[in-house]
């Protein structure tokens, strides 16, 4: 038994990490957010060299054929810096859901485009992942597709969405179609493209071999690399904590030598040790042991954000009022 | 990352699973928890079980041949393969204990070989049983304060003072015990760790019941109390080496994840059966919501621990991830028991089992014994404490300067 990282994937995780923190600052990411802009496009076409939209994608259709696992130790290095660019659905449900439910013919058009960064695509299965609210079921008639696909993930600069219906089809329709209405809306998180798709009479191309049985592993392995994410920022929120205690005085004290402060930052680093073993876990399950994979990635994804959201809290009590203001960054 | 065994784990599994299936009727029905709750000489079938244990390998493992032990090299894997083997089959493992899991491993890195010679290999087989002389009445968290005091005389050492929370005093027949020997060094550097007969002269007990209701802990009385010279481990006024290396184990003994998941099995178990109008526990949403809450946190620290146990056999040395265990194990634990009393309802409030749920009446008293564990061993506050200057490189408090307040 061995379970913790290899070599290999160290070293994908450090070029990530110095990747990241050279490219993404609290300025771009401020920029991208009050731009209203859909993403960072300088960062996104360093992500595209680098390999971080294919990493799923097998190596016949242009990307580099690694597990989940990779894919979440990526996704924590993100969260950690915050990168404004899309990914959860672009980069991880889109190219899962094509490998496993697309034809031949679907797959070789669109999963090179993803892997070289050339085409975004929006995912919706919130009907699945979530249920539905008052009038939005899908109705799919005579190959075009009608009603309201809400909360469709990563739709920055999309080219085309999937979209899942409660029975378990899947549709792949294009960002053109004249039939197609987006409503935007300003989500909390800035960093993230949210909106609702209003279908009338859309052209939708089915994914044939859809079943909920697929779609419900995709939507865990979206489940894992959101909590991967919050890991890797509940880390950097600790550690940002952690300098501040060390630096501001008070009492002609630093103040991380006040108990007070200093338990805070333990219960941090105590609360967040474990998770990474959870959602490394639920992300080894994905790839190895398909029986586990729901509930790991639903323990990962539910304990990983009452985490997230008590660290993001004592973090921003540690910064006292700076922590409140828009200038630390924290809420991001 | 790769969970499964690689060939010499796989082999070793099993050798564990034929042991099981052959000896497991000798295994004693009696639980170590009832041990823990109300400390009591082990009965025989328990130490028989315990010898055969350590002379299998799945026991003290890594003792050394000439000490009793099998001599097995230090392999974390093999020893999660035993717990989660034993633990499948609901079997009891090796006896845990002040002595077994604090002194014994303490002995072997600091004592001399007359001392391991002596107390190595009938401790780990359960005949003698140890008591730690730590805390005094004013030297609780600040533990290197201690006054209880040694002098010198001839080849002796005439101990003078009071220890208390001593866990199974009134049962031990040895104790370990830190005294001050040379009180004109400074506060860390005076201190020896010394190890004698419960029944020398001029020691008395007295039981401290808990809220328990069972008197686990006691203070103890030294006067004139005379120990040969000999009886110090690790060198004379290197008590506190020595200590902090028992400490270090306690607080691994304090939080294993298996404890935890016995308890969360043990809860499944009581909400599948156990029902209210009919209608099974386990079917009620902020029931079920508050035991899969739970059951989030219990794999977190069981695959953390899997997670620290791989990167140990890769030769990490201990760090931040180890000084989190003892506080978290010990609040989850904790949050466990609660959780267990407040599915019972109305019997919650009854102290000793539970009419209807027999098996399950010790929560009430387990509720109060873990409470006591997160204070023991370091209480959760100097966890904190630990895991912030130590692991964190935050600041230590500034002493307090006399006569400033």
């Amino acid at each position: 038994m061995d379970f913790s990282t290899s070599e290999e994937q160290n070293l994908i995780k450090e070029s990530f990490r110095t990747s990241f923190s050279g490219l993404v600052s609290l300025n771009s990411i401020r920029k991208t957010t009050e731009s209203k802009a859909p993403f960072d496009p300088i960062l996104w076409s360093d992500m595209s060299a680098m390999g971080l939209h294919g990493l799923l994608i097998s190596e016949r259709y242009g990307g580099s054929g690694l597990s989940l696992f990779e894919a979440a130790i990526v996704a924590e290095e993100l969260g950690r810096s915050m990168a404004p660019i899309p990914f959860v659905a672009t980069s991880i449900m889109a190219p899962l859901l094509l490998m496993s439910c697309g034809s031949e013919s679907q797959k070789k058009k669109w999963l090179p485009q993803i892997a070289s960064g050339n085409a975004r695509i929006g995912v919706a299965v919130s009907e699945i992942a979530g249920g539905t609210r008052g009038d939005e079921e899908l109705l799919y008639k005579d190959e075009k597709l009608s009603g309201k696909a809400s909360f469709t993930l990563d739709c920055g600069g999309a080219v085309a969405f999937i979209i899942a219906d409660k029975e378990g089809h899947l549709y792949i329709v294009e960002a053109g179609d004249a039939g197609l209405k987006r409503e935007a809306f300003p989500a909390v998180d800035g960093t993230r493209a949210v909106e609702h798709l209003v279908l009338q009479s859309v052209n939708a191309e089915p994914l044939e071999s859809a079943t909920r049985e697929l779609i419900d592993q995709v939507i865990s392995a979206g489940r894992i690399i959101l909590a991967a994410e919050s890991l890797g920022a509940s880390e950097a929120m600790l550690e940002q904590a952690v300098n501040y205690a060390g630096e501001r005085k008070q009492f002609d004290r630093v103040i991380g030598s006040f108990q007070a402060v200093k338990h805070m930052c333990a219960e941090m680093a105590a609360e967040i040790q474990p998770c990474r073993a959870l959602v490394w876990y639920a992300a080894y399950a994905f790839d190895h042991l398909k029986e586990e994979v729901a509930l790991s990635a639903c323990l990962a994804k539910s304990h990983m954000d009452e985490v997230s959201r008590f660290v993001a809290k004592t973090s921003t009590q540690v910064h006292g009022g700076m922590g409140y203001t828009d200038l630390q960054g924290l809420h991001f | 990352m790769d969970l499964n065994d690689q060939e010499e784990h796989k082999t070793f599994r099993e050798e564990v699973r034929s042991f099981l299936k052959e000896f497991r009727h000798l295994a004693p029905k009696e639980t170590a928890m009832s041990y823990r709750l109300s400390p009591k000489p082990y009965s025989q079938e328990v130490k028989d079980w315990q010898a055969l244990l350590v002379e299998k390998g799945y026991a003290c493992r890594t003792v050394p041949k000439a000490y009793g032990g099998c001599g097995a090299d230090q392999d974390i894997l093999k020893n999660q393969i035993i717990a989660d083997e034993f633990f499948k089959k609901d079997i009891p493992q090796g006896l845990i204990g002040q002595g077994i899991s604090m002194f014994i491993p303490t002995l072997l890195e600091h004592g001399s070989d007359d001392q391991k010679e002596k107390w190595v290999k009938p401790t780990i087989n359960g005949e003698i049983i140890w008591c730690q002389g730590y805390s005094e009445p004013n030297s609780g968290s600040d533990l290197a304060s201690l006054q209880t005091s040694a002098v010198e005389d001839g080849d002796d050492f005439i101990i003078n003072g009071q220890k208390i929370w001593t866990s199974s005093a009134h049962i031990a027949p040895m104790i370990f015990c830190l005294v001050r020997t040379e009180p004109e060094s400074s506060k860390y550097k005076g201190i020896s760790y010394l190890i004698f007969p419960m029944n020398t002269a001029g020691i008395e007990i007295r039981p401290l019941q808990t809220m328990t209701g069972h008197p686990s802990f006691n203070e103890v009385f030294f006067i004139d109390v005379r120990v040969p010279k000999s009886s110090v481990v690790g060198g004379r006024g290197n008590g506190w080496k020595v200590a902090n290396s028992t400490l270090k184990h306690e607080r691994g003994m304090l939080s294993n994840a298996n404890g935890s998941l016995d308890r969360l099995n043990r809860i499944k178990t009581l909400l599948l059966h156990e029902k209210i109008d009919g209608i099974p526990l386990i079917k009620k949403p902020v029931i079920r919501d508050g035991f899969i809450r739970l059951q989030a946190r219990v794999q977190s620290m069981r695959l953390h621990e899997m997670r620290l146990a791989s990167e140990a056999s890769k030769g990490a040395g201990p760090g931040l991830g180890h000084m989190i265990c003892k506080l978290m194990g010990c609040e989850l634990n904790h949050e466990l028991d609660a959780f267990a009393i407040d599915v019972f309802g109305e019997m919650g409030v009854l102290h000793d089992g539970v009419p209807s749920m027999q098996s399950d009446g010790i929560w009430q008293q387990l509720y109060m014994y873990d409470l006591g564990l997160i204070i023991g061993g370091g209480t959760a506050q100097i966890q904190k404490n630990i895991i912030a200057e130590r692991g964190l490189g935050l600041p230590r408090e500034p002493l307090a300067v006399k006569g400033a307040l």
